[in-house]
Parts: C-alpha cells; structure tokens; sequence
C-alpha cells in the first residue's frame, strides 16, 4: 500500500480515513432512510469500529509520520487507539436498549460516537498542538451533543449543556497555552517544542501551565473536575459508560505524549503540577465518594481517584511512568465497562435504579450479578489477585523508582480510603436484606458483562503479554 | 525426584473444589448436603496431598524444596513456589485445620451454604499460597488476596455487629498491607526482582533496611497482631462464624509470624537487630496487658480472641531474640498455637450452637451434663496456660529461653503472662464448666455429638503428642532455622565489627 497525495504519505492515517468515510457513509443512510434505521446504524457502526480496530492493529510495527510531523503512528498510539476503539463499540453495543425506546430513536447517536472516536484517534496520533487542538474538538464537540442525547430530559439537558460551557472555557485555555508555547518556542511540533525548550523561562511555563489545565480538564482531574459528577449522573448511562472510557483514553494518552515528548526537557516544571494534581484527584475521588448515593454520581468520583492514581505514572516522567499509565488505562477501561455493564443490567420493572440501597441484597436475588459487581469493586480498590491491583502495582512502582515517596504513600493511603465505599457497595449487596427481584439481563449486557469480568478475574493469568505489549508501546515515547 | 508440580496441586486443589461447588447447582436440602460434602472432600484430598509433601521433604536440606519456576510479569517477577522447614509446617497446619472448619460448620451454617464453602476454600487456596509464594508479588497476591473471602465470611454469616467488624478488619490489615506493598516495589529497584530467594542474598543499604523493615512491619504487626495494633481482632473474632474464628487465629494469625520470620529478618537484618527492643517492649505489653484485659472479659471467644494476642507476644518475642531457641520456639509455638486456640474457638462453637450466647455468665455447671465436653475443653484450657505435657508448653519455654539469652528483663515480663494466662483461662474454666447447674436453660445440654468428637478428639491427641514429644514439628523446621538465625547473627556481627574497626 502506497497511498500518497501532495506528498504526504496516506498510509498511517488509513484507519482515521476508513472511520471518517465510514461515518459519512452511514450519515447519509441515515439521512435518507429516516429514523428507522437507528438499530441498522448502529450495528454498522460497531462493525466499523472493529474494521477500523483490525486496520490499526495490521499497520506495521515501529513509528511512522506524516503530513510532516503532525500525525504519528507508534506503538503507543497503536496501543492507546485500540483502546479507545474497543471502548467505544462496547459502549454502542451497550447503547443498543437505550436507543431502542421508540422516543429516542436517533440514529446520530451513533454516527456522533464515531465522529467523537475519530477526534480521540487524531488526539492520539497528534504530533503537533494543531492536531492536538483538531482532535480535541472534533471529540468534545462530538460528546457535548451526545451527553444531551435524552432531549426530553431535563438532566440530560443540564449535563450537555453544563459540559459544553466548561469544556469550551477549557478548549479556551489550552488554545491560549498552546498560543504561549508557540510563542516562546517559535514552533508547534512537539519535537521542535523539546528541542527549544530544554530552559525553562516563565513565559513557557505559563503556556505549559495552560496547557495542562485544558488536559486535566478532559481526564477530569482535580480541580478541574467539577463538571464530571454531574454530567456523569445527568447523561443516560451508556453515554456516561462512554464518558468514562474512550475519551478518557484519548486524553490520557495525548497527556502522556505531550508531557513526555514535548516537554522532556522541563520534567522538573510539570512534575510538581502532576505530583499536586494526582494528589488532589486521589484524596477527592476518596473522600468526596464516601456520601454519595446515587451509583452514577459514585462512579464519577470514583474515575476521578482512577485519574489520579493513573497521573502518579506520569508524574514520575520515566519509561516505567508511561508503561503505568498504559496498564492502568487498560485495566481501567476494563472495570468502567463492566462496572457500567452492571448499572445498566440493574432494572427493576423495566425501570433503570441507580440508588445504591436499590442493590440491596443483590447477591440473592442476582448471585451472579453480585459477585461480578463485588469482584469488580474490589478490583477498583485495587485489591489482588484482581486486575485493578496491577494497575496500581505498575503505577506506584514507577513513582517508587522516581523518589517520590511522599506522592506513593498519600497515593497508597487514598486507596484505602477509597477501598471503604467500594466495600459499602459489596456490603449492600451481600450483607443487607433484598430490596425486590430485578429484572432479567439483556444478552448484549450479560456478554460484555462476561468478558470485562472474567478479565477483571482472570488477569493475573495473562498479565505477562498485556505487560510487554504496554512495555514495547511505553518505549516507543522515549 | 518429582515430575509434577505438588506444590501447586496442593495450593490450588481448593480453587478446584470451590468451581466443583460452584457448578453444583440449586438451592435445596440436596443441593446443601452436596455442597457440604463436596468441600469437606476437597479440604481432605488436599491434606493427603500436603502429607505427600511432608513424606518427601528433606529436614536436612535448609533449603526451599518442591520449587516450581515459570514465567508471569515481565523483567524479575516469576510464579516461583517453594516450601523450606519454617513454612511447611504452616502449610500442613492449614491443610489440616481446614477438614475442621467444615465439619464445624456442618450443622452451623444454614443458609447460603454454597457460598459460604466456596469462600472457605477459595480462603484455603490464598493461605496455602501465601506460605508457599517465592515471590513477593505472588506472596501479595495471596497474602492480600486472602482479605476478601474472610471479608465475606465474617459480613454474611457473623454475628450481630458483622458490619463494622468484617470493615474493621478489612480497612485495617489494607492499611497496613499497602505501606509493606511500597517497601516490595522498593527492594524490586534494591534487587532489580521481586524473587524471594535471590532478594535474601541481596545487600539492602542501611537506609532502606530500616524503611522497609517499618513498611513490614506495619503489615505484619496487623495481621499478627501486636499490641496497640490488636484491636480488629476481637471484634472479628467474636463476630465471625466458629470455622471463620477457627481459620483466623489458627491460620491468618500465623501470616504475621511467618511474614516476620521470612522477610525482616533475612531480608533487614541489621534493621531487625535495631528494632529488636520495640518489638521486645510492644510483646511484652502485649503479654501482660492483653492477659490483664482477657481477665475482664465476659464473652468467650473475646477472651480467647485477647489471649492470642498474648500468645503472639510470645511468637514475636522469640523471633526477635534472633537464637536458635528463640526462632524455633516462635515456629514452634505458632503450630502450637494453631491447634490449640482453633479447638478452644471449636469448643465454644459447640455451646454456642446449643444456647447461642457467648455469654460466660449464661453457663456454669456443664460438668454435670457434659462430661465428655468438660474434659475436652480442659485439655485444651491447660495447653492455653501451657501446662508441661501440652504443646502450649514447649513453645512458650522455648521462646522465654531463647529471649532469656538477649533480653532479661523482656524475658522476665513476658513469664508473667504465664501466670496470668492460668489467671484468665482457669477463671473461664471454673465459670462455664465447673459449679452447680442451676440454670434452667442448660438443663437439656446435650453432650458432644459424634461430629463434634470428630473434630476435637484429633486435635486433643496433637495437643498432647506435641506437648509430650515435639520433635517431628522441631525437626521439619530445624535446619532452616538454624540457617536463618546463623545469616541473621553473622550479618549483625559483621556490622558491629565494622564500626568496631572505625
């Protein structure tokens, strides 16, 4: 395959096209076929989504660039769009109920879906703060609509709305930060970037200080994650399921790459806001989780801790820093869908429950719903043999190696903290009396269910691959 | 010698048995009996598997045996297994504890009984893994592992207050554990691997010894527990269903005892010698003011729960002592104690099922009703003083002698416990046991029933053979201790002479 116009090579962004022709395509039958064609759509679009997932996966090993510079395909992107790719089809298999209410048959749905996982796979492959900026739009202004899908709901209209202001006050400041950077480096590329900027002098640091405040906001780390509680719980729950994994993704993984290709040269500066904001995140995601009692509110808190344990991989700015960061996203991604999974399968008489007293007793009524649930949550608190634990291991193992023993022990310290609500929830399921039967499971619920549980489970198994695979792509940063 | 992996079959035979449960399907009285039977056959087929381990364990070689190696995680972290003589015998203690367990819940546990089995062995598959993990990971994995299962034990089928003492005990052993998770990532970059064996011959610099030896210990003295750290147990104890008791103070307890005998001190020698004294001092409060509070006590297994916080005083003080005596004396007194404390927690079981109180002033006066039940409790009553002829004896001697030789006054402390260990228990004897039945409510006590006698009678036999002739146990663990306590004093030695030449 040689594909080349204007001579830029079109090889490395073939997926992104396949994806973004493919979106067009299935805009158009949409377009034209009405409303009925939702479910058709939809499955398309998965089936999209896998097309696009295998073309990553065949793309040949080792780092390639184009349109000079701006769009790099290495191993780390491969892995991070991957990712990506998986949780936004599990989360349109996922969206399937939602969507098949007659009130809420709309097929944009999973068209903006796509177009949003378009923008994470440019965010991914950025090279340079203008494709960086590219697919960060072209994600957010995708999710802003989704998270207001459920038009006649006035939560769900609170929430677009609510993350659309924020988020565009965000986009506002990375674009300004970014501006800054340009202007104290003369340059946009990355790599032109850590090549000037091995000083740091106070006007490059207040472009990098803005342009990670744009970045904490979209990984939602403390404190600039209020907008996350409440979008989480207004959105409908498949589009919370979808929040909560892809786009986090996308954005932790061009976080990585900024901090540690475009700036290696300054670790100095942006470890400290890291040290700070990861800190932040854990001891809120802990504390703040403690009196929640809505489940989707719970959870949101609950991403953000993750976040932050997934930050303290980054901030001690090393080879190993990045293979956490990748494991933990991994792993995270796993948890969220099956947790998500789980929320989704909780109805009772057709009605969705999100209270967590409505999971009272669960583990007779549902014993298998329970264990999963309760495995799950304990896998987020990260205890072993469970897969949340070894995301926590290569986390803290790398900021051991880094010195920062008072970021590790504080980091340490939240989880056990944080472990207290998961417990709540297992103790509702498991010690409390049945709050009433719930309803069967869907079958698209139960499979996903399946396999991000037996994962979760079964990890320690297979963690020998996942972690060299996440080792070769942390390599290929450096 | 071996071609397949005993070790691993022995660990994970369980994990088998509670997929079996599993798959047993329904709800019913078949579906209970199956169950029940189904683990107790399991936890039996896993003891004759651990026996086949004792038969072809060399007592003469210190070194670890059975070892299984394969690749797991990426660069220094391996699924490595082994057993030496100070975890093998830990190992056979579990696997033998374990057929008791079930048969105690027998009639017990009514509802939820195919969970409550599957806990039971998935916790038997974690505790056999933990004494037998060569790796630091993999002795995580297991050693924390274990926390879920026992948090589920204790929650679903515990007593009155289970809520907040199954949390008590989970937030409190997490707590300590993730501050020893650090010190492992720390000797992973000290050592570039997270391999027991080579980490042991690995020089960990002063600095560090002293940081991960406080790491540890937090974990350890948890689980142990130490005084002040002790206060998880009785509410756990007196919450959790007889076999959970039973499995955590003949069990868990010991995870502490062997995390001290198989990291501290071989990995941070010279910080163990440095700390040596905090631990003297915090055993022998723990000997006198546990055994001071076990006497005010007025439910029975809280005031056993207090008295094994006294014994592990007994265990720490002789590890720390760094002797010969004093090292095999803890090793001793931890399979001793094992028995012992796991009868004594049956014992109650079986008048708690028939009165459900634990109240000692609800009894007195079973001698009359129960004879067979009176004689039982009072082997294992003298073994907890640690009357001459019982195993409690021979670990507690060993251990004072061993500390006699490097802390007199600890070792004079600590014989007080003696005394009041025989203040306390003979007390809880003398209430429940001895006096006129006068109360209407135990005018139908039955005696101890077949099964009962089933699970107390073997244990009364070890508790008198181990008291009487001690040597299997000292002999199985002998050469590895001796080689510990020589690594240990040679490295403390060679550092005095180092400053001596400065």
């Amino acid at each position: 395959m040689n594909f080349v116009i204007a001579g830029y090579q079109l090889a490395p962004v073939l997926p992104e096209l396949v994806l973004a022709v493919g979106a067009m395509a299935l805009l158009m039958l949409g377009a034209f076929r009405g409303q009925g064609t939702t479910s058709t759509v939809t499955s398309l679009a998965v089936v999209l989504l896998i097309v696009v997932g295998a073309l990553v996966y065949m793309q040949p090993a080792g780092k390639q660039v184009t349109f000079g510079g701006s769009f790099i395909v290495d191993d780390f992107a491969r892995f991070m769009k991957i990712l990506a790719l998986i949780g936004s089809a599990v989360t349109l298999v996922l969206s399937t109920e939602f969507l098949s209410d007659p009130s809420r048959r709309i097929f944009e749905y999973a068209i903006l879906v796509l177009l949003s996982t378009l923008g994470m796979m440019v965010l991914i492959s950025a090279g340079d703060l203008i494709s960086l900026y590219l697919g960060l739009e072209l994600m957010s202004l995708a999710l802003y609509v989704v998270a207001a899908s459920n038009r006649d709901n006035a939560k769900s209209t609170e929430a677009g709305l609510k993350y659309f202001v924020l988020g565009a006050l965000s986009s506002g400041m990375l674009l300004y930060g970014a501006s800054l950077v340009y202007g104290f480096t003369g340059t946009v590329s990355f790599t032109g970037i850590a090549a000037a900027a091995t000083v740091s002098n106070v006007g490059l640091v207040f472009g990098l200080v803005f342009l990670l405040v744009g970045l904490c906001f979209k990984v939602s780390a403390v404190p600039f994650h209020m907008w996350t509680p409440d979008v989480y719980e207004g959105a409908p729950t498949p589009v919370t399921a979808f929040f909560a994994s892809a786009p986090k993704v996308a954005a932790l993984a061009v976080f990585t790459r900024v901090t540690l290709t475009a700036f290696p040269g300054i670790v100095s500066q942006w470890q400290q806001i890291l040290v700070f904001v990861s800190i932040a995140s854990m001891a809120l995601g802990s504390f703040a989780a403690i009196g929640q009692t809505n489940i989707k509110r719970l959870m949101a808190y609950s991403s953000i801790g993750h976040m932050g344990f997934a930050l303290v991989g980054l901030a001690s700015g090393t080879v190993e820093g990045a293979q956490g960061v990748l494991m933990y996203i991994v792993i995270y991604v796993a948890m969220t869908l099956g947790s998500f999974a789980i929320i989704l399968a909780m109805k009772r008489n057709g009605q969705a429950v999100e209270q967590i007293t409505d999971f009272a007793g669960l583990s007779r009524t549902n014993p298998l719903l329970a264990f999963m649930f309760a495995m799950l949550l304990f896998s987020l608190a990260g205890i072993p043999p469970l897969a949340g634990f070894f995301a926590k291991w290569y986390v803290f193992v790398a900021a051991i190696k880094a010195n920062l023993f008072t970021l590790a022990v504080i980091g340490v310290l939240t989880s056990v903290v944080g472990a207290y609500y998961y417990l709540a929830i297992v103790k509702t399921m498991y010690f409390d009396e049945p709050a009433g039967q719930v309803d069967p499971v869907r079958i698209e619920v139960r499979t996903v269910l399946a396999v991000a549980g037996l994962f979760n489970l079964l990890f320690a198994l297979f963690a020998g691959p996942v972690v060299s695979v996440a080792s070769a792509a942390a390599k290929s940063l450096f | 010698m071996t071609t397949w992996p005993i070790l691993s079959v022995t660990t994970f035979l369980p994990l088998v048995g509670a997929l079996i449960v599993y798959l047993s399907r329904g709800d019913d009285e078949a579906a209970k009996r199956n169950s029940r039977w189904i683990a107790l056959w399991t936890t039996l087929i896993t003891f004759a598997v651990s026996v086949i381990l004792v038969m072809r364990f060399d007592p003469a070689n210190p070194d670890f045996q059975f070892v299984e190696k394969a690749n797991w995680l990426a660069t220094g972290i391996t699924y490595h297994m082994g057993v030496d003589g100070i975890s093998l015998p830990l190992v056979i203690l579990t696997t033998a504890v374990m057929p008791f367990c079930i048969i105690a819940s027998w009639k017990a546990i009514t509802n939820r009984v195919r969970e409550y089995m599957m806990a039971f062995l998935i916790l038997e598959t974690l505790m056999i893994g933990t004494f037998s993990a060569l790796d630091l990971v993999l002795f995580y994995l297991f050693f924390e592992g274990g926390l879920i299962p026992m948090f589920l034990i204790i929650g679903v089928w515990g007593g009155p207050r289970r809520v907040y003492a199954s949390f008590k005990f989970f937030l409190y052993t997490l707590l300590g554990s993730v501050l020893m998770l650090l010190a492992i990532m720390a000797l992973y970059w000290n050592g570039g691997t997270t391999d027991i064996p080579t980490l042991m011959h690995t020089a960990v610099p002063r600095g560090l010894q002293t940081w991960a030896w406080l790491a540890f210990f937090a974990s350890f003295a948890v689980k142990m527990p130490m005084w002040p750290v002790h206060t998880w147990l009785p509410d756990a104890h007196v919450e959790a269903p007889t076999a959970g008791s039973v499995v955590l103070a003949a069990i868990l307890l010991k995870m502490g005892g062997y995390g001290f005998l198989r990291f501290s001190l071989p990995m941070f020698p010279l910080a163990s010698h440095d700390f040596a004294p905090l631990v003297f001092t915090l055993s022998a409060i723990a000997i006198i003011y546990t055994s001071l509070v076990a006497l005010m006590q007025e439910d029975m297994k809280k005031l056993i729960a207090y008295s094994s916080v006294a014994h592990m005083g007994f265990v720490t003080m002789g590890i720390f002592a760094g002797t010969m005596q004093g090292v095999a004396g803890g090793v001793f007194q931890m399979i001793s104690h094992g028995i012992v404390s796991g009868a004594l927690f049956l014992c109650v079981g079986v008048v708690y099922d028939r009165l459900h109180t634990r109240e000692i002033a609800a009894y007195g006066g079973l001698v009359n009703r129960m004879p067979l039940y009176a004689l039982t409790f009072m082997v294992f009553t003298m073994a907890n003083v640690g009357l001459p002829g019982t195993s409690g004896f021979v670990g507690e001697f060993m251990t004072l002698l061993g500390t006699f030789k490097v802390s007199i006054p600890t070792a004079f402390f600590a014989s007080f416990g003696v005394i009041l260990s025989a203040a306390y228990a003979l007390w809880l004897y003398r209430k429940v046991v001895f006096g006129a039945l006068v109360k209407p409510s135990l005018a139908n006590m039955k005696d101890l029933t077949f099964r009962e006698c089933l699970t107390l009678f073997p244990m009364i036999a070890l508790t008198i053979l181990f008291g009487v002739y001690p040597k299997p146990v000292l002999d199985m663990s002998a050469a590895s201790v001796q080689q510990l306590v020589n690594n240990y004093n040679s490295a403390v030695t060679a550092v005095k002479a180092a400053a001596l030449l400065q």
